[in-house]
């Protein structure tokens, strides 16, 4: 069996010492899990090492730690897996036995002497740590559920027995009713580390729960409220580690852009941060123009499409606030004036193939929205490929983690 | 010191359930749990659960199939009561928001499941319980304010007056190592089964007995404690549950000739017969070496459309993927009977009052008894949240009427010096894991599918040897933040005494039935052995066993085939 070298970020805090790397080698299958390598250190060698964990199958949502850097589930990740996670190789990177770049294997800050792989295990980020890999999760996780108000308000009346709802919207909420509590996403949520109060991934996924759920009867308060709040809807800057750090394919990121497009689209509501706005200038200036116009997007976000909205007295407000950040983009060559000024220009037949997309996505009589669960019944034919999507919901599976954002 | 009407010990869905439920009759309420409540192992569950709703289905139907389940052992009254609730608390569920799956008239839809003669199984995907119990989660979130929660507290002992009456508990906060006395007018056990003290189990690390073990050490009966669930589908390895709904949507089990083997068996209900007969059958298969080299045989879910899978199994598409490598849409799994659940526990009414005043329990920790010598799929859930339910509502109507006792506080002291005389102990004594490993080996050696007094004799030698070499078990640990290698320590003494109980139960039934097979009295023996056996403690020696009888209200005893 393969020994790796296992690295536990310890830290009591009773101690009075900083928290410091804890090594073992553990010899153990590479289909092993991490958290079966923590469990073999803690009952051969070293009972005290803290970690939360029960079902060791990836439903209990105790064991989020960071492995190698990425946050997920001990249990259900595998040695040879996050030992190919060295550093400067990113989150996913190939396992043994994939083919890998030498780049990659080296690394940069990789111990270097190991058999089999070097995993690093650390609490996970933006929560404080309570003692080794045990982080206090009430103080942000749990907290920021309880934000959404995460329960249902009954639509009246109450049926004398259940609710008639689609089974469609059964199968699309049972995506984010999937979700553990594990804090997997709320680990590495880039939003978050800028704004602490973040509502986050997590919860804004809760919100989903019940914004989906037909039997709720406030969508429309919900929304307002997470889409008024300046740490809500419009905070999340769609950079995915949510959806990559989930163990159960919750992927947050898209529920908080269902929760945008319903918001926007359905409810009509235009939220004091000027998030729906400016998420339509995106849309309507790629739509314009195949790629975004820099000049052209505050304007746009504040005075909507139109000529004098351009002299919006907001946009030279947050123009002038940006300064600090579009300058030094300047001076690194980051952005270029005349690009930014006058726009990107990309080939007529390459413009003509974008507004191609806008066009048959709006001519689409019902939005689509892909979820990961299928429809379907337990008498139904076997579908030919996976596109037996009629409905708001049905899609084959392994496609749901490439969404496009469309609204 | 926090003083509670009703304290509650556990927060799976049976302690969610009573909090909610004696909440709601006004009186003051905690709920205390090890982990965070949502971590409880009820989030496991994955199949379904029962209820005749569908009004072409009777809850005498739902009763009987329970009973023929139970190899006549449940108690019929019990049984009649939970089929008859079953339907509403269904009802009370969609509406506190459980996502149950839908037909496509929008009504809830059903899978079928073991031992059942009508698909009555309600669910979502293959998560029903983890469905449930965030949802019932949710609902404590909104009823903060009457529903105080103390989640990472460690219970180390009940508390009793003078009389014997249960008044509080000792827990320890594991945030801080500090112990703190919980007044209360009524203790509700509801901190599940002991699968931890079988090696392998489905079940969860934290599900080790500490409910089943505090109420026997101040002197309640269980019951039932010889009848331990092997479930037929856990993974090979390491024990992971493959849901039974995976046979309920139509998967086959094959031996390693690729024969059908429970034709044999149960010619009619097929894979679908109770857990007991199918863990049997397939035990039979290995043993005869119609198994695969690896002690299997295959459950083979490519019959089932792969549509159906990835919506309604999909849990168990990762698990196949994630822990055995194995793609189920496409290939068979190999799995064996493995330990899941006991039905034996903490003997309570049907009001879930045990037979100390003032405690109750429910859910596994329980044996009502509604399960007898085997559980249906998906009535576990039923069984939690009815008696639950049913034991949050009685004890707030008792604690109504009666003054808060007071609770001698010397006891904390006893536990505090108690714990401390575990982190001293000496280095270089066995390890705990090491002592809780051959526990596990023991119990699924000869406690299992498969019994014989050789082998229960043997087994409960091991089990008295390893109670003595336990309490000189060293621990690593000394500090007091998060200091889970001396509540491991705990937990081992806890899961000991589950096992000498299950153990001298098994030796007492001289027949087989239920999850009891006994090779050595391989009949079921109803003139004998129609009755409950109890255990109670006897200071340190081997425990006491005396008897209850079986309640039959309409359903006599009758021949069992599937």
């Amino acid at each position: 069996m393969p020994e790796y070298l296992l690295k536990i970020r310890r830290f009591d805090p009773k101690s009075g010492q900083a928290a410091y790397w804890d090594e073992h080698r553990v010899e153990l299958g590479a289909r092993n899990s991490v958290l079966d390598a923590i469990l073999k250190v803690r009952d051969e060698v070293d009972g005290s090492v803290g970690i939360r964990c029960s079902c060791q199958q990836a439903i209990c949502g105790s064991c989020g730690v960071r492995m190698n850097g990425k946050p997920g589930l001990a249990c259900n990740t595998h040695l040879e897996v996050a030992a190919a996670r060295m550093h400067g190789a990113g989150w996913n990177a190939p396992a043994p036995g994939d083919v890998v770049s030498q780049d990659a294997e080296e690394g940069d800050g990789a111990a270097g002497t190991t058999p089999a792989g070097v995993i690093e295990v650390e609490p996970m980020g933006n929560m404080p740590v309570i003692r080794d890999l045990i982080v206090d999760m009430d103080a942000v996780h749990w907290k920021k559920i309880q934000r959404v108000t995460p329960y249902l308000i009954n639509k009246e009346p109450v049926p004398e027995r259940e609710y008639i709802v689609p089974h469609e919207n059964m199968v699309d909420i049972t995506q984010t009713m999937a979700c553990i509590q594990c804090g997997a996403c709320v680990s590495d949520c880039l939003s978050m580390e800028i704004d602490p109060l973040f509502v986050g991934p997590a919860a804004l996924a809760k919100a989903y729960r019940f914004v989906g759920d037909p039997r709720d009867a406030e969508h429309e308060e919900r929304l307002k409220d997470l889409a008024e709040d300046e740490h809500g809807l419009y905070d999340c800057t769609h950079c995915f580690n949510c959806i990559d750090a989930c163990p159960k394919e919750v992927a947050p990121m898209s529920q908080i852009m269902r929760l945008r497009r319903r918001a926007g689209s359905d409810f009509e509501i235009n939220d004091r941060n000027n998030g729906q706005r400016h998420e339509e200038s995106f849309v309507s200036l790629v739509g314009d123009y195949g790629l975004l116009h820099e000049a052209e997007l505050l304007p746009r976000s504040f005075g909507g499409n139109s000529w004098f909205g351009k002299f919006h007295p907001a946009a030279g407000a947050v123009l002038l606030k940006s300064l600090g950040a579009i300058v030094p983009a300047v001076l690194r060559g980051k952005v270029k004036i005349k690009t930014a000024l006058l726009g990107h220009k990309i080939a007529k037949p390459d413009l003509d193939a974008v507004k191609r997309v806008y066009k048959t996505v709006e001519e689409r009589p019902q939005r689509v929205e892909l979820n990961l669960y299928v429809s379907g019944y337990e008498d139904d034919p076997e579908p030919v490929g996976a596109t037996a999507a009629q409905t708001a919901s049905g899609e084959g599976p392994e496609s749901a983690s490439s969404e496009s954002e469309t609204s | 010191m926090p003083s509670h009407d009703v304290l509650i010990i556990g927060a799976g869905l049976a302690g969610q359930r009573a909090a909610l439920a004696a909440a709601q009759t006004g009186a003051t309420v905690a709920i205390i749990s090890k982990v965070h409540p949502v971590r409880s192992h009820s989030v496991a569950a994955a199949g379904g659960i029962n209820a005749a709703l569908n009004p072409e289905d009777t809850w005498e139907s739902h009763a009987f199939d329970t009973i023929k389940g139970s190899d006549y052992l449940g108690d019929q009254d019990a049984i009649e009561i939970m089929c008859r609730e079953a339907p509403d608390e269904i009802l009370w569920l969609e509406h506190a928001g459980v996502t149950f799956h839908r037909n496509e008239r929008g009504n809830l839809g059903t899978r079928a499941f073991g031992g059942a003669s009508a698909a009555r199984t309600y669910y979502v995907a293959d998560i029903t319980g983890h469905a449930i119990l965030h949802v019932l989660y949710e609902q404590l979130m909104k009823h903060s304010d009457t529903v105080d929660r103390y989640e990472e507290w460690f219970t180390t002992d009940l508390l009793q007056d003078d009389t014997g009456r249960c008044v509080g508990a000792i827990c320890r906060n594991l945030r801080d190592g500090r112990l703190e006395l919980f007044n209360a007018k009524a203790v509700i056990l509801a901190s599940g089964g002991a699968g931890q003290a079988y090696r392998p189990t489905t079940n969860g690390l934290i599900v080790t007995g500490d409910g089943i073990a505090q109420a026997y050490r101040i002197g309640a009966r269980l019951m039932d404690m010889e009848m331990i669930q092997y479930h037929p589908t856990t993974l090979a390895g390491n024990g992971l549950l493959i849901t039974e709904g995976a046979r309920g949507e139509g998967a086959w089990l094959l031996n390693a000739k690729g024969e059908r083997f429970m034709e044999k068996y149960a010619p009619n209900k097929m894979e679908l017969a109770s857990r007991d007969v199918v863990s049997r059958a397939e035990q039979t298969e290995i043993n005869e070496g119609n198994g695969f080299p690896d002690g299997t045989v295959a459950l083979d879910i490519t019959k089932v459309p792969k549509r159906r899978v990835l919506e309604a199994l999909r849990e168990i598409v990762n698990i196949g993927r994630d822990f055995a490598g194995v793609d189920i849409t496409s290939e068979p799994i190999h799995i064996h009977p493995g330990q899941h659940y006991i039905m034996g526990g903490v003997k309570t009414d049907v009001d879930g009052q045990t037979t100390i005043a003032g405690l109750y329990a429910a859910g596994e920790v329980a044996c009502v008894s509604v399960h007898g010598g085997n559980r249906l799929g998906a009535n576990s859930l039923l069984d939690t949240l009815i008696f639950g339910r049913r034991s949050g509502e009685h004890a707030a109507g008792q604690a109504m009427h009666m003054p808060m006792p007071s609770t001698p506080s010397s006891q904390v002291s006893d536990t505090d010096r108690h714990i401390q005389d575990i982190i001293d102990r000496p280095a270089g004594g066995p390890r705990v894991s090491a002592i809780k490993d051959e526990l596990g080996d023991t119990m699924n050696q000869y406690v299992a599918v498969f019994r014989d007094a050789d082998g229960l004799n043997k087994a409960h030698e091991i089990i008295r040897r390893l109670k003595e070499v336990a309490p000189t078990a060293s621990i690593d640990d000394r500090g007091t933040v998060f200091n889970q290698d001396v509540i491991g320590a705990i937990e081992l003494g806890y899961m000991l005494d589950v096992a000498e109980a299950t153990v001298v139960g098994a030796l007492e039934r001289t027949e087989s039935r239920g999850a009891q097979f006994r090779t050595d009295f391989p009949e079921r023996n109803d003139d004998q052995w129609l009755k409950h056996i109890d255990v109670t403690v006897n200071g340190d020696d081997v425990p006491t066993i005396s008897y209850s009888p079986v309640t039959i209200t309409k359903w006599q005893p009758q021949e069992r085939t599937y």
